[in-house]
């Protein structure tokens, strides 16, 4: 960061405000791929796709897991409305990992186009729910 | 007059239903705290949310989309929010009665309800219940409301329906609240008042990424659900408000009733001495 130049930075959810901050940096997965958002960005609104999301800010690093919503880029700040979204000490490993084990055994025997779509939602969502905590409880 | 015993029994019965109303209201008004706490919590998701279909419906108004449209299905389908219990004075009869006293046909509505009390009024008046959710009034989350979103949005896709509504009780405080009709489907943005000068925001060309069309079929459910979620909220906080006074009313009646019922259970009482000494000093001088 040269100018070390900060941007706001809102992720709402409906029940609660997650994160508010000026942050350096946001890294966010949209249905199109990763993007990186830096202070002076064109504005743009996108579709969240589940993923990590990650706050840059005094040279460290946030992370959450974002797993729906969507994401407006304007001039003077970034909104997230987030369906969703918890910290790595938030999430239920067992319910996480029951909800893989349920997501993986609907794809198994699915029938039905809705439903294949909606396990695999929920698979993606409980893989990366056991991912991030997976990765905080070795740090801490 | 009344006997002494019946006075007393009807008092000491007024007394119990005085207890228990304010016992019920008491308990309302803690859970009306809670409620209005996540009322509170869902306000900000909710106002971006309307601010961010706003500017993307303004900004780019040449966009077709299946949902800004009425398509051809003359049904409607309504979400009525009520409670699963009574006892709350005219709370559940306010909402059907947007129905049963609105302008629209009984035949053309399709109920989707949530709330015991509405769902069996609207049935008992005829109206066709498509679905029940009222398990959903006890806590609402988040979930249930795309559950609910997602079936009226399945209707409106499959041209089941051609106008979702929304009907509940906006929770404005705890005295006042008020029941709406609301339509959610084809998305009626109502313009904000015209400044004078367009803000920064305005003036942006916004890029989407993918193309608005598809940026519009994920966002509008989004809307949707966030309406539907934001109602339900409302909607218990307003139920234990008007359960609160409902409850206020009936023990402020209860007093006013064992007030009046004292008053005469002394009469009848004063009465009864009364008559006893007259027979005694009667029968007295008729010995003499």
């Amino acid at each position: 960061m040269a100018d070390n130049k900060l941007f706001r930075v809102q992720v709402v959810s409906p029940e609660r405000i997650f994160y508010e901050n000026d942050i350096e940096m946001l890294e966010v997965r949209t249905t199109e791929g990763e993007i990186g958002v830096l202070p002076g960005h064109i504005p743009l609104t996108s579709i969240i796709a589940p993923g990590v999301v990650r706050f840059k800010v005094n040279g460290e690093t946030k992370e959450a897991a974002l797993h729906d919503g969507f994401l407006e880029i304007l001039p003077d700040k970034v909104l997230v409305l987030a369906e969703s979204c918890e910290w790595p000490d938030e999430i239920d490993m067992n319910r996480a990992k029951e909800a893989k084990i349920r997501a993986e055994r609907r794809l198994k025997g699915a029938e039905g186009e809705i439903n294949v779509s909606r396990a695999e939602l929920a698979l993606r969502r409980a893989l990366l729910r056991l991912e991030l905590s997976e990765k905080y409880k070795i740090k801490h | 007059m009344a006997s002494m015993r019946e006075i007393k029994r009807r008092k000491e019965s007024i007394q119990n239903t005085g207890q228990i109303t304010a016992a019920m209201k008491v308990v309302s008004t803690a859970k009306l705290q809670k409620a209005k706490g996540r009322v509170e919590a869902s306000k900000p998701y909710f106002q971006h949310m309307y601010d961010a279909m706003y500017s993307i419906l303004a900004k780019s108004s040449n966009i077709s989309h299946p949902y800004l449209q009425k398509n051809s299905s003359k049904k409607k389908a309504v979400i009525v929010i009520t409670s699963n219990r009574g006892l709350a004075g005219g709370y559940n009869n306010n909402v059907v009665k947007l129905l049963t006293q609105g302008a629209h046909k009984k035949e053309d509505i399709l109920v989707y309800a949530v709330g015991r009390k509405g769902r069996d009024s609207l049935r008992r008046a005829g109206f066709e219940i498509k679905a029940d959710y009222s398990e959903v009034m006890n806590e609402p989350m988040f979930s249930d409301a795309i559950e609910i979103g997602r079936a009226v949005l399945d209707a409106f896709s499959n041209e089941e329906v051609g106008e979702i509504y929304l009907a509940y009780t906006v929770f404005k405080n705890t005295i006042t609240q008020i029941p709406t009709l609301m339509q959610l489907l084809p998305v009626a943005v109502t313009p904000k008042e015209e400044t004078e000068k367009p803000s920064i925001e305005d003036l942006v060309l916004m890029n989407y990424e993918p193309e608005p069309e598809e940026v519009l079929d994920q966002i509008i459910p989004k809307y949707v659900n966030s309406l539907i979620y934001g109602a339900l909220c409302e909607a218990v906080a307003s139920e234990n408000g008007a359960r609160m006074q409902a409850m206020d009313s009936a023990s402020n009646n209860a007093q006013d009733m064992i007030a009046d019922l004292s008053l005469k259970y002394n009469r009848a009482r004063q009465a009864s001495i009364t008559q006893e000494l007259t027979e005694i000093v009667a029968g007295a001088s008729a010995i003499e």
